[in-house]
């Protein structure tokens, strides 16, 4: 069961500023791979695709595959110019998907 | 991991390098592979394949003209080549991503930058693996 995902944002930066984001799901990433106790393999299912938004507009993105460990944290890097909203999307194989949204003041 | 053991010495359940050459074909999409610009940070030996931290960093002014569109992480010994694929913007502002893998057993970790001209750029590091990150 995936949970709350958590998110690392920086609550304030100065314009042109590299901030850097950090993120993880709780998610167990079932690779498809592996044998279940009655011997068939367990069926995959992991988280997909991750999305990173800032007011409204693409910033990164990642599609992943069952090599990424459980837990998928990504860290990556976002140069901001102005305050605004970063919304973070997970997707499920099983068609669930999570959010989390963070609130940054630029000066 | 121990019915994945058993199908290694096959080569049925593994990834080869045909399909870690096929993955990289499709992405460079005709360019010719480079090196230089690209670095892949990952550890000589991970003790535990079952998450192992990989890092990536690519030179480039990151402006709307010249940037790094995405890379590619690719794990050569593993039942399926494919990790993941970051996708760059220039509001990035540096070509940079960490994230922890699995590695199923001592191999090559491969990292493939393709440049917003198209350009393609790769280097790869032999991460020795103590315990496989195979599941089971």
């Amino acid at each position: 069961m995936a949970t709350k995902p958590r998110v690392k944002v920086p609550k304030k930066a100065a314009a042109g500023d590299v901030i850097t984001i950090k993120t993880l799901i709780s998610h167990a990433m079932e690779s498809g791979q592996r044998k279940g106790k009655d011997g068939n393999l367990i069926p995959r299912k992991i988280i997909n695709k991750f999305t990173a938004e800032f007011n409204g507009a693409t910033v990164f993105s990642a599609d992943i595959e069952p090599g990424v460990a459980a837990n998928p944290f990504i860290e990556f890097n976002v140069k901001v110019m102005e305050s605004g909203t970063f919304d973070f999307k997970w997707l499920d194989d099983d068609g669930s998907e999570y959010t989390s949204s963070k609130e940054i003041a630029v000066e | 991991a121990a019915a994945l053991t058993g199908l290694s010495t096959s080569g049925i359940a593994f990834a080869d390098e045909a399909a870690t050459q096929a993955a990289i074909d499709a992405f460079a999409a005709g360019a010719e592979v480079g090196e230089g610009r690209i670095s892949l940070t990952a550890p000589e030996i991970a003790e535990n394949g079952n998450t192992v931290p990989i890092s990536v960093d690519v030179e480039s002014e990151m402006t709307e003209a010249d940037h790094v569109a995405a890379v590619m992480i690719l794990a050569s010994g593993n039942p399926n080549p494919g990790v993941i694929t970051f996708n760059f913007t220039p509001m990035n502002g540096v070509a940079a991503a960490t994230t922890r893998i699995r590695l199923a057993k001592t191999q090559d970790v491969i990292a493939v930058a393709k440049m917003s001209d198209g350009s393609v750029f790769m280097d790869k590091k032999l991460v020795k693996v103590t315990i496989g990150g195979c599941g089971g």
